[in-house]
């Protein structure tokens, strides 16, 4: 049914009924993963499935010290205990289970900090986009400088002052990704604003929260979905480096990049201690860059790919 | 034109303020008390109180705030608290040595990312393309720590060709000097790269999205003078901004290499003053680093303005 | 013996998610002989572009050739090496794209892009090409020839730089020239400058071509052989008289009968009085609006300055005007999407505050605003039951059955099946889309309606229905519209009045009937002379005018004093219409022109235009436009 058939019915004496008006253009193609990108959804969804169920079916509890020796090798068993599938630390303990234990704390708090980060920056970052005017400047020019801190000495500011306990890294973690979120929501926000479905709610008489929820926000979801993935990849390798440096999650609590600056000693005696909860980190954060890439960086290689030598 | 420079340089100023704000304020809620750090537990109050009148630490904040940024103008980065040493002569030499391993890795760095980003961009899909983009990927996702360790593990604990120890000092040969500077500049030259090759990668396959670039394909203009003369020059404002964030970057990578290296560059001195509560120092430490970074902001917007044809040919 | 250039059964096709192939271009062949021009017609869909493209051997990512053959001097390109094929783009065969403004390349200079084929193929030295590319520029009546290969595509105008797309694609002396839809995005009076420049050089190269378009008039003018497309196939093909004067298949009639008339008297819409009332519906006085701030009373880019229109109830005025003379502005500042500077706008007689946040949510449904583009008014993640849904629950309250029934009604008033409910606005055409955008403002129940370019983005044919959806609607709702066009012919047969704005003032307005007919402005003179008839030889006929001469020749300039036609005016008089503010003259009731010559001057010219043009030279061809401008005025 389309707009020739039925207008000139009564109007017109050429018979058109068969040339209906056609599609602008084809319709949009669904979201398709690649290979790689499904391989990035299920390294994902295994980690987070270890986030929830780890410590009720890892081998061994994460302070647990069972082992003979410290920097015990790969699948080595413990009398009485049961193998130690990725071998034991420098205390002595269970390396796999550590890792299992330590994906609740590692991926955990870094989901829970880029959430709240995302909480903080989307709303500040559309607010600005919105309101504009002072707001604007002043949440505008709080980010540049927030920004313009190095990550790390902001982390080793706040984290030193405040002391180190889980809701401080949380917090700021989420605080200083909260700035790089404020700036991408204000952008996207910037973008769609103008747009002229914007405008015509605005003109229609709509509040400031009906234009935010059902006219921004739904279409800012997808970019910013994306862009949440690396966020968690920064605030992951962020923690981590704190934890490296000895400021992050406290001992005996286990976490994946404390874990490598612990049993860093380790490499001397050819041990890999340290190796698997470093490749524990990297699998992760490889795998969700390679679920963003597989939907954001397609565009521009059609075209490229036209190309004649 | 000029208006958006002088622009972008007032911001830029008003950015710095701010941030001297925030250091200012995130250094005084560092706990302890300076007075009773450097006198030990033996003072008594009258000469903790002494002590704080002398240093001006029992003024309100707000005057202590200013006097610091009026000193800290003046280039009078004030005394070290825990040593008494003057913080200029601390810092010149750690700044020297770091701005020394900054500088190298950015003369190696920049001319490599942005040569292998144009490769990749220049060969989509290709097996080129996809080392380089799966390369880079695996190298953005891992930790710095991760990487440094592993260096380490190659060169110094199994090949044992490198020290795992950075000290470099005057005295040593040009050739211990790159020794031991090999290991640190290498692998703040892997985390740059990475960053930068991707997204100028990214950037240059953005700007092939043009209809102009599809208008040089009917022209019949070649792949290589498509990449560099008609995406390149459209892509030089972001490509710029990119060098920047990541020597910017940069800054952050060096906290952690400085550490695990044991360099004796500015950003272990920050972290040495942190554990020592040493205020004056991680203020005029912190100020520098965040200044070098808003500084090497303000010149990539700058050059992002300057490249951009409708700015710089008016009508 | 081959032609210069053939199309045998080409096919395109896209492949949908599981490897099926969906046809583009189902088996298309025709010809096109040495010398000769030939027009691919058809609406967007019909393949028509693509087919364009398939003459380099390209298609867009996603497409591919399944099978069929282009022959150039007899030999099938699409199975050459891709050396080969990138060998022939820009030297064999070159192309012009629809949007010159797009294709250029901002960072590099003009006369690199020009030279830049020539010289890669080793057709011409750097200097050869540069010769050459002077000369086209002198050739197309580019200003400035000498020089312009130095500055950036931004330095230029958008109809200049059409024409030195054209250069570009003729410097190496092609054999075949494809254009695809060069003159679609431009003013009627930039059209016709840019057609006549392209005629002109393709004659004088004598290089074949393939003139893609949807505007069955454009064809007219410039081509030899006609071939008409619809969903990838041919439908008909002949010698332009042939189709022309005697079209045979039923969807080239379709296609003529939406060609738009030339404006003329009496071609308007019935007005219905039954909905009159004395006061004016909306009423704009001494208004002056624009962007930037207020300095000194006055915004600091003034687009418009002391307007006065009254829209009556129930009656549907037309403003019209080029790119840049604030018409949507008009529309805007009625709307409250911008606050005047200065003067008020009255609704029923009442004031209206200038900002629409203060304006009452009555006020607001009384007035709304049609966008041009459907694809950026309506929120791509609502369906369109939710689009028009959430103004009759805004305005009228209406809520759950109410409300869907409300939403079907508005369906089947803008002509579109119900089910659409539930669809989001990707999945619709493009006419659909602004049928959409149409109910979404009469949800409201408005009592004005300010459709602003509301057919410009849509085919001929998609346009002439709803134009025709649009005279219904107001015969059914006595809805008053403000009906915002650069095309004159379209407002003519639509509105009951007209307001002719140039740079920002109103220079004629009044009812449709006496706007369109002499005595005339003489901006509004040009216009009419501009809008191409489906005529062979209408092209040529037009550019013996000599009105045309400066009218065409000169840009828009924004003066502060005078009259703001002056400098494309023929018959300007020096001295008084550049300094002084030309009277307002009401040669019938209700009818209004602000020009210094008398009507009796002007109907003088009328009947012996030789007489035209008093203290001008006109511009010769190849003339400087811009030593023209930097005449001292």
């Amino acid at each position: 049914m389309t707009d020739a058939t039925q207008n000139n019915a009564d109007d017109n004496d050429l018979d058109t009924t068969i040339y209906d008006e056609l599609p602008d253009a084809p319709p949009k193609k669904r979201l398709k993963l690649s290979w790689t990108g499904k391989i990035g959804v299920a390294v994902v969804a295994f980690w987070l499935v270890i986030v929830v169920i780890g410590p009720w079916i890892s081998p061994f509890h994460e302070a647990d010290i069972i082992g003979d020796d410290s920097f015990m090798g790969i699948w080595t068993s413990t009398e009485g205990e049961g193998v130690h599938i990725l071998g034991t630390d420098y205390l002595e303990r269970d390396i796999f289970s550590r890792i299992m234990w330590g994906a609740r704390m590692t991926i955990g708090i870094s989901v829970l900090a880029t959430l709240l980060a995302y909480l903080i920056g989307v709303t500040a970052g559309i607010a600005a986009a919105v309101k504009r005017g002072w707001i604007d400047m002043v949440l505008s020019r709080v980010n540049d400088a927030i920004l313009s801190l190095p990550t790390i000495m902001l982390g080793l500011l706040i984290v030193v002052a405040l002391g180190s306990s889980i809701p401080i890294l949380i917090g700021t973690a989420a605080i200083i990704y909260a700035s790089s979120v404020f700036r991408i929501a204000r952008a996207f926000g910037q973008e769609i604003m103008v747009m002229d479905y914007v405008e015509s709610a605005q003109a229609r008489g709509e509040t400031i929260w009906w234009i935010i929820f059902r006219e921004v926000l739904p279409n800012a979801a997808m970019p910013l979905a994306t862009d949440f993935g690396l966020r968690l990849v920064f605030v992951v390798l962020f923690i981590s480096s704190l934890s490296f440096l000895g400021l992050g999650i406290q001992p005996p609590a286990a976490d994946w990049g404390s874990m490598v600056r612990q049993n860093l000693e380790g490499l001397q005696y050819g041990s890999l201690a340290p190796v698997w909860p470093a490749l524990a980190i990297a699998s992760f954060t490889i795998a969700i860059n390679l679920i963003v890439d597989d939907i954001s960086a397609k565009s521009g290689g059609d075209l490229a790919r036209k190309m004649i030598s | 034109m000029q208006r958006m420079v002088f622009h972008r340089i007032l911001i830029g100023i008003i950015t710095l303020w701010v941030v001297s704000v925030l250091v200012f304020l995130m250094t005084n809620a560092l706990p302890g008390d300076v007075a009773q750090i450097v006198l030990g537990q033996s003072a008594t109050p009258e000469s903790l109180a002494a002590y704080r009148a002398e240093r001006g630490l029992d003024q309100p904040l707000i005057s202590q705030y200013f006097g610091w940024l009026g000193n800290l103008l003046s280039g009078d980065l004030g005394t070290s608290k825990a040593g008494g040493a003057s913080i200029s002569s601390l810092i010149s030499e750690r700044l020297y040595n770091t701005m020394v391993m900054a500088g190298i890795v950015a003369l190696i760095s920049v001319p490599l990312s942005v040569g292998l980003g144009l490769l990749a961009a220049m060969f989509p899909g290709t097996w080129i393309d996809k080392t380089l983009t799966f390369g880079t990927l695996a190298l953005i996702s891992v930790p710095e720590f991760f990487i440094a360790t592993f260096m380490v593990l190659i060169f110094a604990v199994n090949l044992g060709w490198l020290p795992s120890v950075a000290r470099v000092s005057a005295e040593q040969s040009y050739y211990d000097w790159w020794r031991s500077m090999a290991m640190p500049l290498l692998v703040l030259t892997i985390v740059v790269a990475a960053q930068m090759i991707r997204m100028t990668r990214a950037g240059i396959l953005n700007v092939m999205n043009s209809p102009y670039i599809e208008m040089a394909i009917l022209k019949g203009v070649r792949r290589k003078r498509i990449i560099l003369r008609h995406a390149f020059f459209n892509t030089i404002g972001p490509i710029v901004n990119v060098i920047a964030l990541n020597l910017a970057y940069l800054v952050s990578g060096v906290v952690i290499v400085e550490t695990i290296f044991a360099y004796p560059g500015l950003a272990k001195l920050m972290i040495d003053g942190v554990q020592t509560r040493d205020l004056p120092l991680v203020q005029a430490t912190a100020m520098i680093f965040c200044g070098a970074y808003v500084i090497l902001i303000i010149l990539a917007d700058v050059a992002a303005i300057l490249s951009n044809p409708r700015l710089r040919n008016p009508k | 013996m081959a032609e210069l250039f053939e199309i045998d059964n080409l096919q395109i096709q896209a492949r949908k998610e599981d490897g099926t192939p969906i046809p583009i271009v189902k088996g298309v062949s025709f010809n096109v002989k040495a010398g000769q021009v030939v027009a691919l017609i058809g609406e967007s869909g019909s393949g028509k572009s693509t087919i364009s493209l398939a003459t380099m051997a390209y298609c867009r990512p996603g497409l591919e050739f399944p099978g069929g053959e282009v022959r150039l001097h007899g030999k099938d390109i699409l199975t050459m090496e891709p050396q080969d094929q990138r060998s022939l783009r820009g030297n064999n065969v070159a192309y012009l794209a629809q949007s010159a403004a797009a294709t250029f390349n901002p960072a590099i200079t003009i006369g690199e892009q020009v030279t830049e084929a020539a010289v890669l193929h080793g057709t011409l030295t750097q200097e050869e090409a540069d010769r050459r590319a002077i000369q086209l520029y002198h050739a197309l009546e580019l200003p400035d020839p000498d020089l312009l290969g130095r500055r950036y595509p931004h330095q230029v105008s958008g109809g200049q730089l059409q024409r030195l797309m054209a250069a570009m694609a003729l410097v190496s002396g092609p054999d075949l020239l494809v254009l695809d839809e060069p003159t679609t995005a431009l003013d009627v009076t930039t059209q016709i400058e840019v057609l006549k420049a392209f005629k002109k050089v393709i004659q004088e190269e004598g290089s074949a071509a393939i003139y893609v378009t949807h505007d069955l008039a454009v064809v007219a003018q410039v081509a030899d052989h006609i071939v008409v497309l619809y969903s990838g196939e041919i439908q008909e093909q002949g010698p332009v008289d042939q189709i022309i004067n005697n079209p045979q298949h039923p969807y080239t009639k379709r296609l003529m009968a939406a060609v738009k008339p030339s404006p003329k008297a009496g071609m308007g819409d019935v007005h219905d009085e039954e909905h009159d009332r004395v006061v004016p519906n909306i009423e704009v006085k001494n208004m002056t609006a624009g962007y930037g701030g207020i300095v000194n009373g006055k915004p600091v880019i003034t687009v418009l300055r002391d307007i006065n229109v009254k829209i009556k109830n129930s009656h549907v005025v037309g403003v019209i005007g080029e790119s840049g003379c604030g018409k949507s502005t008009l529309a805007r500042v009625m709307a409250g999407l911008l606050p005047a500077a200065k003067g008020e706008v009255y609704l029923d007689g009442n004031r209206l505050e200038p900002d629409l946040k203060n304006r009452s949510r009555e006020e607001l449904q009384k007035i709304q605003f049609v966008y041009q583009m459907a694809d950026t008014a309506l929120n791509p993640r609502q369906v369109i039951g939710d689009i028009l849904g959430r103004p009759l629950e805004f305005y009228r309250g209406l809520k759950g059955q109410e409300r869907r029934e409300e939403v079907a009604n508005l369906l089947r008033l803008v002509e579109l099946p119900v089910e659409f409910e539930t669809r989001y606005p990707s999945e619709l055409s493009g006419g659909q889309k602004q049928r959409v955008n149409m109910a979404r403002a009469l949800a409201a129940n408005p009592e004005v309606m300010l459709c602003d370019e509301v057919t410009s983005a849509l085919d001929s044919i998609v346009s002439s229905n709803v134009i025709k959806l649009l005279k219904k609607l107001r015969a059914k709702t006595g809805v008053s519209f403000v009906f915002i066009s650069h095309d004159l012919s379209t407002v003519g047969s639509f509105a009951d009045e007209i307001v002719v704005l140039y740079a920002g003032r109103v220079v004629e307005q009044g009812p449709v009937d006496e706007v369109l007919a002499p005595p005339y402005h003489p901006y509004t003179r040009l216009l009419i002379s501009s809008v191409p008839e489906l005529r062979v030889g209408w092209l040529e006929d037009t550019m013996q005018k000599r009105e045309m001469a400066v009218g065409i020749a000169r840009g828009v300039e924004i003066t502060d004093t005078g009259c703001p036609f002056y400098n494309r005016c023929p018959i300007a008089i020096e001295g008084t219409c550049n300094t002084e503010t030309a009277p307002t003259r009401e040669p019938s009731p209700e009818h209004f022109i602000s020009c210094h010559r008398t009507m009796e001057e002007i109907e003088d010219i009328e009947k012996n235009p030789q007489q035209i043009l008093h203290g001008f030279e006109v511009a010769a061809p190849g003339g400087d436009k811009a030593a023209l401008a930097a005449k001292p005025v």
